[in-house]
């Protein structure tokens, strides 16, 4: 189980997808998975390891790293990928529920299962303000937890057990925080184009009604 | 999810691709993806461990390293990778779109062979020549920007076998060491060679489609 699941789970929404909606998938794929894999774990990888701290009392350190790193930034990108690939599964459900009335009541019930229109298209829609939620929320989350995006040199740590105000240095923080970086404009792409999306499919559905109800006026 | 996914994705470009391009996907391939996964990444996997200062202040070794690496070449290079690889996916996009096109072609009831359909070639003309043409260019532009932010970022290409540190807390101007420069600048001017060998099939291949198109039209006005 990797991130191959994810990959595929994600393949699987781009045929029911509209145009913006698999630019949406390619940022995610090329942008954020395979940056976080390819680049991002590594840095990462040795960060307790690493954290380093101008004292010899026992424990000390690993209470500071504790404080400072309540959820390591890597775990949290890690989870914000999953939360917001997640929703597209409503939208996978969804087209497997229509295929699988079709097949249970033998006969065509639908003009093509995968077309958005109907209750597809609320799911549709629920699944993109699902996910611009979800990255609004850990945007804010990391700039919470945090205090901003910025990762410092040096931290002045004096819980217990270190005896009094400790200096504790971060490995590599100028990388972390280019990342970081990295990280926050591609939510932020992200999100501009959930909201793109979610505009075009309800100004084109909103058309589509009105343009009904004057034909059905006409007649 | 790994370069593997990236190999998946791109293999689909190549069946589009001028044969220049084919020979482009190869060399990123062969000679870029597959020597960082297999053998840049082990010689960068214990830089910072093995980033030696000659102090015993705690400290002062994250904080030299952190002040000459500020992004390190491995990461440096898989972004150049991404980048790169990224606009051959606006050419797929756009080869997807032709084919749903002509899907619906299929759906509205004219005789379209599937098999010919999702087989066929598709010939790099019309807006189709300006998207592939725009994805060399774009190619390039990364390229030469990457190449450019590995010039300034670590003064050249070489790797130093020793720095000469002051930032605070080190107490004063400190040796530090950095682990397996010879090898490391090996690397280094090779992917920078491979870069090279990339940007000249990227820029043959824009000539060629350029002259190909200037080719065509005076025949059609003949």
């Amino acid at each position: 189980m990797s991130w191959g699941f994810l990959c595929d789970l994600l393949s699987g929404v781009n045929k029911y997808s509209t145009g913006v909606g698999r630019i949406w998938v390619a940022i995610v794929f090329m942008f954020r998975l395979l940056v976080y894999v390819a680049a991002a774990e590594n840095i990462w990888k040795y960060e307790h390891d690493e954290f380093e701290c101008n004292i010899k009392q026992p424990g000390c350190e690993n209470v500071c790293f504790d404080y400072f790193f309540p959820v390591s930034h890597i775990r949290l990108w890690a989870l914000q990928l999953i939360m917001v690939s997640s929703p597209s599964l409503l939208v996978v459900f969804h087209v497997a529920y229509r295929q699988n009335r079709e097949k249970h009541h033998n006969q065509k019930l639908y003009r093509n299962p995968g077309e958005i229109d109907g209750g597809l298209l609320c799911t549709y829609l629920i699944s993109l303000i699902l996910k611009t939620g979800f990255e609004i929320v850990f945007l804010v989350l990391f700039y919470k937890l945090y205090n901003g995006f910025k990762i410092p040199h040096l931290l002045k740590c004096d819980i217990r057990p270190c005896p009094n105000t400790v200096d504790c240095y971060i490995s590599k923080p100028t990388e972390k925080m280019i990342f970081l970086y990295f990280l926050v404009a591609t939510s932020c792409l992200c999100i501009i184009l959930n909201l793109s999306e979610l505009s075009y499919l309800i100004c084109k559905y909103s058309q589509k009604c009105y343009l009904n109800r004057y034909m059905k006026k006409q007649q | 999810m790994d370069w593997g996914a990236l190999r998946d994705y791109l293999g689909g470009v190549n069946k589009h691709s001028t044969s220049v391009g084919k020979v482009w996907l190869t060399v990123l391939f062969i000679f870029r993806i597959m020597i960082l996964v297999v053998a840049a990444e082990k010689v960068w996997g214990d830089e910072q461990k093995d980033f030696v200062c000659n102090t015993l202040q705690p400290g002062c070794r994250n904080v030299c390293y952190d002040h000459f690496f500020p992004i390190s070449h491995i990461r440096l290079w898989a972004l150049q990778l991404i980048f790169v690889s990224t606009p051959a996916l606006l050419v797929a996009m756009h080869v997807a779109y032709r084919r749903q096109e002509k899907n619906q072609q299929f759906g509205n009831g004219e005789k379209i062979d599937i098999e010919e359909l999702e087989d066929e070639k598709v010939h790099i003309r019309g807006p189709l020549w300006w998207t592939y043409t725009s994805s060399i260019f774009f190619r390039l532009i990364f390229e030469a920007v990457f190449m450019y932010v590995f010039y300034y970022m670590y003064d050249g290409y070489q790797m130093p076998r020793l720095l000469k540190c002051n930032a605070w807390p080190c107490p004063n101007v400190v040796d530090c060491f950095v682990s397996r420069p010879t090898e490391k600048t090996t690397f280094t001017i090779f992917m920078l060679a491979v870069s090279g060998i990339c940007m000249m099939l990227n820029l043959a291949e824009l000539c060629y489609l350029v002259i190909k198109i200037c080719m065509k039209e005076p025949r059609k006005t003949t």
